[in-house]
């Protein structure tokens, strides 16, 4: 068994978490109060560019954290965080292409059917 | 143990490590295991999945001309004589966080070989996630019995319901799932299986406390979803 625990905290075992439970309180807090900061973001009842503005970057912050912290990507080798985090940018795209055919689309509504009241 | 690996083979870090491990033969992630890497990829996959989802809702309330529920109204609780705005989903996002957190505290304590700690967290985890299907299933009845359907709703859009069922049913879908596996793998570590590496039921394989950490990364990604949902559908 010593042999084992001895064996656990070498080195090259850095990346297999080996972290103090503080790291995973501290983030557990952090995302508690972005949480909270995205609710009061609907609370106080902001609007139009703040809103989303906020509501991107509190976002964008948990979801960092979590995949950083808890899913351990800080501490893997870059060839498995590029396989990982780059094709979802994939995503970004078809995004983008769907907005330009959602517009596509309510104009065409708007002209055809007129159906705004 | 699979990750014998010492600093001194893995080769080069930075660019010129990913394109030293990928073009190397072989194993292209060095520190990962094979199940670690599985689990990455089905979890880009999901990635895929829930985006979908997400664009198919961006693109139905951008292109309707019927005006769209205002999920703050919505998705209000009536408590102490006023509307709060979003309080059970706001409740639903921190038990759901609070599950994150007892998951990564257990696969650390996994790591330490402390298996009744590990089984316990385990069992929190589990217990926090039943608690969040068990809130969902309060919402949609709610909503339900308000009138909502995938086809009609009596605030605007029908295009809400059938996004909203679409989207919070696949994510809650995945939460029950987890809570079946977090059982299932805490009752592994109960019984010392990765202890004494045991074979397992399914694949024979000898088990290892690396399959907390990647029960872990499932469960973590359940959460990553819904901070994406919390911040789309809900607050948008």
């Amino acid at each position: 068994m010593s042999e084992t625990t001895s064996h656990m905290q070498t080195p090259t075992q850095a990346h297999s978490a080996q972290h103090p439970i503080r790291l995973y309180l501290l983030v557990w807090g952090l995302l508690f109060v972005l949480s909270a900061f995205s609710y009061m973001v609907d609370y106080l009842g902001v609007q139009g560019l703040a809103r989303w503005l906020l509501i991107i970057v509190f976002m964008m912050l948990k979801a960092g954290l979590i995949v950083a912290v808890f899913m351990h990507m800080a501490w893997e080798r870059l060839a498995l965080v590029y396989a990982i985090l780059l094709p979802p940018a994939a995503v970004l795209i078809f995004t983008a292409l769907m907005i330009s055919e959602a517009n596509y689309t309510i104009l065409t509504r708007l002209a055809f059917f007129n159906t705004a009241p | 143990m699979t990750q014998s690996l010492g600093n001194s083979d893995l080769g080069p870090t930075g660019l010129r490590g990913v394109a030293a491990d990928f073009s190397s033969d072989q194993r292209a992630f060095k520190t990962a295991s094979w199940g670690k890497a599985m689990m990455w990829i089905f979890l880009l996959s999901d990635t895929f999945v829930f985006g979908c989802f997400l664009i198919a809702y961006m693109t139905a309330r951008m292109s309707t001309p019927v005006a769209w529920p205002n999920p703050s109204e919505v998705f209000a609780l009536h408590i102490g004589g006023q509307d709060v705005p979003l309080i059970l989903i706001a409740i639903m996002t921190f038990v759901l966080i609070s599950s994150s957190g007892t998951m990564a505290m257990a696969v650390n304590f996994g790591y330490r070989r402390e298996r009744g700690r590990t089984a316990a967290l385990m069992l929190a985890t589990a217990l926090l996630g039943a608690t969040f299907v068990g809130m969902q299933a309060f919402e949609w009845t709610k909503l339900i019995s308000e009138g909502v359907l995938p086809w009609e709703n009596p605030w605007g859009a029908p295009q809400f319901g059938s996004t909203f069922f679409m989207i919070t049913g696949f994510h809650g879908t995945h939460v029950t799932i987890g809570v079946i596996f977090l059982l299932i793998v805490a009752r592994k570590v109960w019984r010392g299986d990765f202890d004494v590496a045991r074979r397992g039921f399914f694949t024979s394989r000898k088990g290892q406390y690396e399959s907390v950490e990647i029960m872990g990364l499932y469960w973590h990604f359940v959460d990553l979803v819904w901070v994406f949902i919390f911040a789309f559908f809900y607050l948008w």
